[in-house]
């Protein structure tokens, strides 16, 4: 693992690009060229048609919402691009490269976070722990990183700062993440994905169960990870808020998608519409 | 930093480290039952240097294959046929001993453990059985290979190196038994403390989804922890070999029930996610001592066996209580 890429590199609040491979990103980051491209991404689940050609885009500083009902896609799309579940058909390209994600590993290799549904926390290690995750730190040079022998200093010291640079607070990290309250919980599991988070950031419901004020963080840190080029997938409920926040739109609707737009173009009540099949359209554009 | 809003997060706790109670159980038992039995059996020579050290040499098979079991269990997986991979690995210790030496003798036994793990976590990944089924077939073929092996006939170790290494030596004050178990505890401990495969492990136990979700292949972890189980009673093979100076089909074979209430009643959780390696080490200390003195007391193979099933009951209970309380 990269022991010598620090976690989180942006600036307060938010770093702004990757220690690592800084180069390779500056030069991807092309605005004309998507940061990730699913094309056609089908899935069925036995007799279940759960996505069918499903294409999206993500580009670099830009935050897109999907939409759609309860069983309209949303997760699958985002398990599919995590690495999660593999496509039935269709390719998924980072920065223009056709590429088999196979695993979550695979995914995060590519510069792919996600924020899943169950926000993937172990309930029986500590908040450092979660946040470093399969992302340790190791000492003791060569043999201890092929041993895997965790720094733990190195890594409470950098979950601290970086969870205080994010203004998440947890009144203890040795507390194991079940002490947390659900909202904490939440915080933790954005707060990994945002810090680790230097190129495609998927957000499946980030908010929800949240109250007012910590869904106003939460936003905060996905306009944050935009303005710092990141390019940010929002799957919300929140009609209100999603405008806020988001400049594209994708609409799913039974598997299908039923509307693709920038966010400016497209009315409350339209989105609406797209999400409950009463209109249908792509054409915005 | 210091805002005036509190976006995430509440006061923060007066006590911030909860105290487990479960943590501790084993510790607390032990001493209990050690002073229980002091004063009952006072008589009986309880506290005789012999009688501790009897219980020691019966701790440590044990104590090895609770390291082991530890680790399955903290990745939710369950290894029922450590039993029968010990008998198998002491006659194979015999045989393997007999014809090429010390050293081959060893390995060919650790190695069947590694194999039989092997089996285990492969079947268990691969063709998606739950490791419990997987073990138990497991542990009837192994079994009847090991009766096979040599017509339930014992095989006797005659070798001076053999038997001092592993069972009757000693360095200085220390028996060699003594020795092996702490260095098991030391490497089981350090493992799942201090190694990201500790970490990963609890992660797999904990929820399997959430640990394949940030990339950990949990496949990998999986056939690991039963490698290391079936390894580790290989090993407890070796010692049991060594102390009785004989290779039999059966050793062990009633060991499986002990092994599992001592890594229980140690504070590892039997469904994964929490493990305590010293933990383990003491309830296998425990289970020793509470079988040590049972018999001093008079009880037959049966009430021990009853004594062992009521424990594993107590001790799972608890367990859950304290998990619903949290």
């Amino acid at each position: 693992m990269s022991a010598d890429h620090r976690i989180g590199t942006p600036a307060p609040p938010l770093a702004a690009g990757p220690a690592v491979g800084n180069d390779t990103v500056a030069g991807a980051r092309r605005a004309d060229e998507p940061a990730l491209a699913a094309s056609r991404i089908s899935k069925t689940f036995g007799a279940l048609q759960a996505l069918s050609e499903v294409s999206i885009e993500l580009r670099y500083g830009r935050a897109t919402a999907l939409l759609g009902d309860n069983g309209a896609g949303k997760s699958t799309l985002v398990k599919c691009i995590a690495g999660m579940y593999q496509p039935d058909s269709g390719t998924i390209s980072i920065d223009g490269r056709t590429e088999r994600i196979a695993t979550p590993d695979t995914a995060r290799a590519l510069g792919i976070e996600t924020v899943h549904q169950s926000l993937a926390m172990i309930d029986t290690l500590d908040v450092v722990e979660n946040l470093f995750l399969n992302r340790e730190y190791t000492r003791g040079g060569r043999p201890g990183a092929w041993l895997g022998l965790l720094d733990r200093k190195r890594m409470r010291a950098e979950c601290e700062e970086t969870l205080s640079r994010l203004d998440i607070r947890i009144p203890s990290l040795r507390r194991a993440a079940e002490a947390l309250s659900g909202g904490q919980r939440q915080a933790v599991a954005i707060g990994r994905a945002v810090a680790w988070g230097q190129r495609i950031v998927l957000l499946d419901e980030p908010a929800a169960a949240l109250g007012v004020e910590q869904t106003e963080r939460v936003l905060d840190l996905i306009r944050n990870l935009r303005e710092n080029g990141v390019a940010v997938l929002l799957i919300t409920h929140d009609l209100e808020r999603v405008t806020e926040v988001c400049d594209d739109v994708v609409v799913l609707r039974q598997g299908r998608k039923t509307a693709e737009a920038p966010m400016d173009r497209v009315s409350k009540d339209d989105l609406v519409a797209f999400i409950t099949g009463a209109s249908s359209t792509t054409g915005l554009r | 930093m210091a805002g005036s809003s509190r976006p995430f997060g509440r006061r923060p706790a007066l006590w911030p480290v909860t105290i487990s109670f479960r943590q501790y159980i084993v510790y607390i038992a032990l001493v209990l039952i050690v002073i229980a039995f002091s004063v009952i059996l006072r008589d009986h020579g309880f506290l005789s240097w012999n009688n501790i050290a009897a219980i020691g040499r019966q701790a440590a098979p044990i104590a090895v294959m609770a390291v082991g079991m530890t680790f399955a269990l903290a990745a939710a997986e369950i290894d029922l046929s450590v039993g029968s991979t010990v008998g198998i690995s002491s006659l194979v210790a015999a045989n393997v001993l007999v014809l090429y030496g010390f050293t081959a003798g060893v390995a060919a036994a650790l190695a069947v453990g590694i194999l039989i793990g092997l089996f285990n976590g492969i079947v268990t990944v691969k063709v998606r059985i739950p490791s419990f089924i997987v073990t138990l077939g497991t542990l009837g073929i192994v079994a009847g290979i090991a009766r096979n092996m040599n017509n339930l006939q014992s095989v006797p170790i005659r070798h001076d190196l053999f038997s001092s290494a592993f069972g009757t030596g000693s360095v200085g004050p220390l028996t060699s038994l003594f020795i092996w178990t702490l260095i098991a505890l030391g490497i089981g401990h350090f493992a799942m403390r201090h190694l990201r495969f500790g970490r990963h492990t609890l992660a797999t136990g904990a929820d399997r989804e959430a640990a394949r979700a940030v990339g950990i292949n949990t496949d990998r972890i999986r056939i690991k922890v039963l490698v290391i189980s079936a390894t580790a009673a290989a090993f407890a093979g070796v010692l049991l070999a060594s102390r009785l100076a004989v290779g039999r089909h059966n050793l062990g074979e009633n060991d499986l029930l002990t092994v599992i209430a001592a890594v229980v009643i140690g504070g590892t959780n039997l469904f994964g996610g929490r493990a305590s390696v010293p933990g383990a080490v003491a309830g296998a200390i425990l289970m020793a001592t509470l079988n040590n003195g049972l018999i001093l007391m008079g009880l037959d193979a049966a009430d021990q066996f009853i004594a062992r099933g009521v424990i594993i009951i107590v001790a799972v209970a608890l367990s859950m209580r304290e998990r619903r309380d949290a």
